[in-house]
């Protein structure tokens, strides 16, 4: 069961702005998840290794070469704020 | 079909421009039967025509197109056509597309227009494809409905009281009811062969690494696939051809050669056929369904296929493991969406309140949901609970899928328990929405490739999709059942 605190916190640290209807419909809707999920301690996984991709790839690596980007107004077209050709993002400290 | 029997269509059922198949445009574009122009605007006009309706394109462009469909009569007339020149196509949103508005389905990106294309739009475009607009889609592919898009809900061309289901939902759409030529989709956990099922159309999941992922807008990257939707399995193996292969830009795209998918498409190989007993015992499993899908396996039976009774017996847990893993991994990729860079930016307060308050007007509330339950999942403390039980019995669902087709070369099942559901049937309720991916999630936690193929209707007139599960790297023998339940299907509602 996930508490409207847990709620509130998740939701910071995932940076989104929640109303406190939507902290109640999220704390209800993600518990009856969360519970579903209970389902998994049927299954034992001793000594099974978990799978985080399926390709067998590794050490996947191209050539350390720059290659020269030739749509740069586009990029900053698609920034919300520029000045001078750079991007204006908000003062980090204040 | 006979010879006779061709002409009298050809003399007095000729078809609407915009119902060709890539495989009969391409024909009639050579032959000079009709011009690009014509085709691109019979698709033009049926997306006037139903679109409001429908709802299966958030961006249209018809300027650009028609542009585009005057230069590739002019390569036509001069006889250097490619696969593709100046047959029509549409793109889910959620996919790069050069100049072109991309959204996602989500407001955060409303005015977002990326200056590059998706690895597999731009082999379409080198082939000469002409780009006519984007689809709706569940937000960042969130969804078994497309009723979590920004933009509104899809409607099913059957009945449009129905779902399209999602999350490609429009791309599925847009295929259906003939407003494009084929699209270009997204499979996650089965948003591309879920929305085929419900709508009556082709759609192919491919193994994950075939195709590359370059240019799509992430959502699970260890799951997430781009596929085609067609309206026959012979265009499906046409556009793979085009597509698949490995890309330089996507690290998990793998270096097998890849076939030549249309060529190999009518060769009857001796495929075994496995029947995985768990996917005809889940209760949901509508009757008329299970029926359809039984007589299909029958007459595969009767064309000689070997029909094999097989079990994978972790199927059960599939979902569980896919939602754990699917937010986690999307609370991580979504992190990008922070109104920094790009998209919308709700200028308002410290850094802080900036990042929530334009998370907060950007997403839905699925994708609030699953960014909360990923967070939630991957937090410290609850990480082993979660996350990694969920990767371990990944493991052991994979591993059933090694172990059958050690036996068998394809699986046959339903695609989905149950035809187009009702609109607000299931908003309301994310459980019952994720248990509608049921017999499309174990085949994507285990990378293979799955296509759903038109199977027939149930007594309302609704598609009942057929899934064709193959061995990864298997899409040969895939498409080549495909063809053949394709081709039974023919013989049975097509009498000449």
């Amino acid at each position: 069961m996930l508490t409207i605190e847990e709620v509130k916190k998740i939701a910071k640290l995932a940076r989104i702005d929640l109303t406190p209807e939507e902290e109640s419909r999220h704390a209800d809707t993600i518990s009856v998840v969360l519970d579903y999920m209970k389902i998994l301690d049927e299954v034992d996984t001793t000594n099974v290794e978990p799978t985080a991709q399926v390709t067998g790839l590794s050490n996947i690596v191209r050539e350390d070469i720059t290659h020269e980007c030739t749509i740069k107004k586009e990029l900053l077209a698609q920034m919300p704020q520029v000045d001078q050709n750079e991007l204006v993002v908000p003062a980090v400290f204040e | 079909m006979s010879w006779w029997c061709q002409q009298f269509l050809n003399n007095f059922c000729m078809k609407e421009l915009n119902t060709l198949t890539i495989k009969t445009a391409r024909a009639g574009l050579d032959k000079k039967e009709f011009t690009s122009v014509e085709l691109t605007q019979a698709c033009l006009n049926r997306i006037k025509e139903r679109n409001p309706e429908l709802n299966a394109f958030i961006t249209v462009c018809e300027k650009e197109a028609l542009e585009e469909a005057r230069a590739a009569d002019k390569i036509i007339t001069s006889g250097k056509a490619l696969a593709l020149t100046g047959i029509p196509f549409a793109v889910k949103d959620a996919i790069c597309t050069a100049g072109v508005r991309s959204t996602a389905s989500a407001k955060i990106l409303d005015n977002y227009t990326p200056p590059f294309n998706a690895t597999v739009i731009q082999k379409i475009r080198e082939q000469g494809g002409v780009l006519i607009g984007k689809n709706n889609c569940d937000a960042f592919g969130h969804g078994a409905s497309n009723e979590n898009s920004m933009y509104g809900a899809v409607k099913n061309p059957h009945d449009l009281t129905k779902v399209s289901g999602g999350s490609s939902g429009g791309s599925a759409v847009a295929v259906a009811d003939h407003m494009c030529i084929f699209a270009i989709g997204e499979d996650t956990g089965g948003s591309i062969r879920q929305p085929a099922s419900f709508c009556g159309v082709v759609g192919l999941r491919p193994s994950y690494g075939r195709n590359s992922r370059f240019g799509i807008m992430p959502m699970a990257s260890s799951l997430d696939t781009v596929g085609p939707f067609t309206k026959t399995v012979e265009d499906m193996a046409i556009v793979m051809d085009i597509i698949a292969g490995q890309d330089s830009l996507d690290a998990t795209t793998v270096p097998d050669t890849v076939p030549e998918y249309s060529k190999t498409l009518n060769k009857k190989s001796k495929i075994r056929i496995g029947i995985p007993k768990e996917y005809f015992a889940f209760a949901e499993l509508n009757k008329e369904i299970k029926t359809v899908i039984e007589e299909k396996i029958n007459s595969l039976k009767k064309q000689s296929y070997e029909i094999v009774d097989v079990s994978l017996p972790y199927t059960k847990y599939a979902t569980a493991v896919y939602y754990i893993v699917v937010p986690s991994e999307d609370s991580s990729n979504l992190a990008r969406m922070d109104g920094i860079r790009y998209g919308a930016r709700k200028q308002e307060g410290n850094l802080f309140e900036l990042y929530a308050k334009t998370r907060d007007l950007g997403f839905p509330e699925e994708v609030k949901r699953r960014i909360l339950i990923g967070t939630y999942a991957l937090s410290a403390g609850y990480y082993d609970a979660y996350y990694k039980k969920a990767q371990q019995v990944r493991t052991l669902i994979k591993n059933d899928f090694d172990e059958v087709f050690k036996k068998v070369d394809v699986l046959v099942t339903p695609t989905s328990p149950f035809t187009a559901f009702n609109i607000g049937e299931k908003s309301n309720d994310p459980l019952a929405m994720y248990l509608a991916d049921v017999m499309l999630i174990p085949a994507a936690v285990s990378g293979v490739p799955a296509i759903s193929v038109p199977g027939g209707k149930d007594k309302n007139g609704l598609p009942i999709g057929i899934q064709v599960i193959g061995p990864r790297m298997g899409e040969e023998q895939v498409l080549q059942i495909a063809k053949q339940i394709e081709d039974s299907l023919q013989k049975q509602t097509f009498i000449c």
